[in-house]
């Protein structure tokens, strides 16, 4: 278990350093390899956790079931995702493309492994200080691009993130103080601490920290009124860098905000943190889902997207249901599988016909062969079609929310999950099913590239996995997960 | 409420804290974006002599390294990158004027009630410092908060997440001056970092717009 912790902590790494000094080639093959070691050893530490429950090195390594679901997409995210850039990432001749594949690859494998850390540090504080390092690295790739729109993007990106994580901070410290009422000064924030002693904190400071904690974490997870940067740096982005992004950086904030969550329910009980999760969630998904309906740019149509699941996230985390929590958990490893396959198809339209704008494309079935329906499919997996692993997920939560007698919410979430719906795929299948206009002007049928094929591929398959039957270990896994986050 | 600190230690801690959130005020109106700079290293400034207050009065050893570490790191290096940036760029007049000297030192007053009073109504019990400075730091960060968002500079909005984190750090040395300084120089490192990253932006920026405002950043929308 060990072994594997520092692995997961330490290839990321070396990789990133590698990919700096190496050639492009090696960069490439390098980056594939760490990213699916990474997603292997994420397997391998299901039935370890399962068993022992958590595990930790020292003070600063820690795993237990939480952490490990969220572990699991972002290091599948992390292989994908440096598959599809092998074929997607275009390099210019000369030394500065030389000097732009250099930056780029090493970025994608620095910021991979800031998120891991993330996931597996043990605390607050570093997890704080893990998060704050995935801003400014993921800022850096956003802005690679070096056009003036990738530049607004990242500053306002950075600029906004900053400033929540600043707020995130003070949630930290008044954590921390709370904690020092029970355990003494100089403790180390750590996440068993915490836990054990939080019946004890003082009510009114948790309270405090938990609403601090939701608006700045929420600026990364992109809750509603903080989410303004998302599409900007989703949609300016290099594709690789908004498939991360969204897919997996979302869910490693909002896996923050469930730590806080943790702590909060046990010290004032439940119902204060899940009214302030059921705020925020409805607004954001309300919000995401009128943006939905008029975009038009693929890129920041995905964003909104991923704006939309992290508002389910929040609702179903508002109900107080074990099959709603479950469903949460199940929700944020397949929208990261949905996402990323979405994410990749638009990448490969943007390839075939160099332009976000989906009113400008047609054809994209027949031009595409392979990852034309492929998209079209992540779409549909996206908007909870069945058999894909997001409807399960969502049944579970609106499920969820009628058991625990949450009607109003859940009849809300459903209409406003159909209102994504009809935005989500308006456009998307008129641009991929109407046939090509002129031939002269549409280019000939064919993919951009193998790779991305093979990366649309492993996240469909995933998902139709985890729709209709998951492996048995992992529904173990999110249950013992959704157990953390139910105190009963 | 009672504290085991003699009063002229809370003078003094209150005093400093009210100073703090002066040059808050101060950076916020400020026109000339050097003097900004400058308001912000003296700001940093007296946060660290509030540490090394601290650090002496209750004999608390970390607090002299953390002390000295912001110094170097918020006195000496970040303005000092930023300064040099200004050089460069050639430019020393904000030329913002989205809201008047007079409205925006109302607004920044209003916001410094509602943290003050935010902060005031919640218990807290501190054995390092007058949680009078908790709620002024509260003051700080929301000041903070409408100089990154109402001024229109990239400078001044990196100003304002830098002069945030001051207002953090007094927040945290009253409530948590028991952090293991492992943590604390995490947290410093962090901010290293990212002013590194903004100053690097700041420079992208102005090298593509030949100018330090934001208001052409207007592109991406919906």
């Amino acid at each position: 278990m060990d072994k594997v912790m520092i692995a997961m902590a330490a290839l990321p790494l070396v990789a990133s350093l590698i990919s700096w000094f190496a050639s492009a080639r090696i960069a490439k093959t390098v980056s594939i390899g760490t990213g699916s070691i990474s997603f292997l050893l994420a397997i391998v530490l299901i039935p370890i956790v399962i068993k022992d429950g958590s595990a930790s090195i020292g003070s600063f390594f820690f795993v237990d079931p939480l952490s490990l679901v969220f572990l699991i997409p972002t290091a599948f995210l992390y292989s994908a995702t440096s598959i599809f850039s092998a074929g997607y990432i275009r390099v210019p001749t000369g030394s500065s493309g030389v000097r732009y594949i250099k930056h780029f690859q090493a970025g994608l494998n620095l910021f991979c492994w800031a998120m891991i850390m993330a996931l597996i540090v043990n605390g607050l504080a570093l997890l704080w200080v893990a998060i704050e390092i995935t801003t400014v690295i993921s800022a850096l790739l956003v802005a690679i691009d070096d056009t003036e729109r990738a530049t607004e993007a990242a500053w306002k990106y950075l600029l906004l993130a900053s400033l929540g994580l600043g707020i995130g901070l003070l949630a930290t410290i008044f954590i921390y103080y709370s904690a020092a009422t029970v355990l003494g000064q100089s403790h180390g924030l750590s996440f068993s601490n915490l836990l054990a002693g939080s019946s004890e904190f003082p009510h009114q400071v948790v309270r405090l920290a938990f609403v601090l904690a939701v608006v700045g974490y929420g600026t990364k997870v992109g809750f509603f009124p903080v989410h303004t940067w998302l599409p900007d740096a989703h949609s300016e982005a290099p594709t690789p860098v908004s498939a991360l992004l969204s897919g997996s950086l979302l869910s490693v904030s909002f896996y923050a905000i469930l730590r806080f969550f943790q702590i909060t329910e046990r010290s004032v009980g439940k119902a204060f943190p899940q009214n302030v999760l059921l705020i925020f969630g409805l607004a954001t998904l309300l919000i995401a889902a009128l943006y939905l309906i008029s975009q038009r740019d693929v890129k920041r149509l995905l964003a909104y997207s991923s704006i939309e699941h992290m508002g389910i996230l929040a609702i179903g985390m508002s109900f107080s249901a074990p099959i709603a929590v479950f469903g949460v958990l199940l929700h944020v490893i397949a929208h990261a599988f949905a996402k990323g396959g979405a994410f990749f198809g638009a990448g490969s339209l943007l390839r075939k016909f160099q332009t976000k704008d989906l009113a400008k494309i047609t054809g994209g079935i027949g031009l595409l062969p392979a990852t034309g329906p492929m998209f079209v499919l992540a779409i549909l997996a996206l908007s909870a079609m069945p058999p894909f692993g997001i409807f399960r997920s969502e049944f579970l939560i609106v499920m969820g929310g009628l058991q625990s007698h949450n009607d109003v919410a859940a009849a809300t979430l459903v209409v406003l999950i159909t209102l994504a719906f009809f935005g989500l795929t308006y456009y998307v299948t008129q641009t991929m099913l109407t046939p090509a206009a002129e031939p002269i002007h549409s280019p000939v049928v064919g993919e951009p590239s193998f790779y991305i094929v093979a990366a649309m591929g492993l996240c469909l398959v995933g998902l139709v996995i985890l729709g209709i039957h998951p492996p048995g270990q992992l529904v173990t896994l999110l249950n013992h997960a959704a157990n953390e986050l139910e105190v009963l | 409420m009672h504290t085991p600190v003699p009063s002229a230690f809370t003078g003094t801690s209150n005093m400093i804290a009210v100073l703090v959130l002066l040059t808050e005020f101060g950076m916020f109106r400020a026109p000339l974006l050097r003097s900004q700079l400058r308001l912000y290293a003296l700001q940093s400034f007296l946060v660290t002599i509030l540490a090394g207050f601290l650090a002496i009065s209750h004999h608390i050893p970390e607090l002299y390294a953390l002390g000295i570490i912001s110094f170097v790191l918020k006195v000496l290096i970040v303005p000092y990158v930023i300064r040099r940036f200004l050089d460069r760029a050639e430019i020393s007049l904000s030329d913002d004027r989205s809201l008047g000297v007079a409205s925006m030192t109302l607004l920044a007053m209003a916001v410094s009630v509602v943290g003050f009073f935010t902060m005031n109504s919640i218990h807290f019990d501190s054995a390092a410092l007058p949680t009078a400075a908790l709620d002024i730091s509260m003051a700080v960060v929301l000041v903070a908060f409408l100089l990154a968002i109402l001024r229109s500079d990239v400078v001044s909005q990196a100003i304002g997440f830098l002069s945030l984190e001051n207002g953090v750090s007094i927040a945290s040395m009253v409530v948590a001056s028991g952090l293991p300084l492992v943590i604390d120089i995490a947290f410093l490192f962090d901010l290293l970092v990212a002013s590194v990253v903004f100053g690097l932006l700041m420079r992208v920026h102005h090298a593509r717009a030949k100018t330090l405002s934001t208001e052409n950043l207007d592109r991406l929308k919906g």
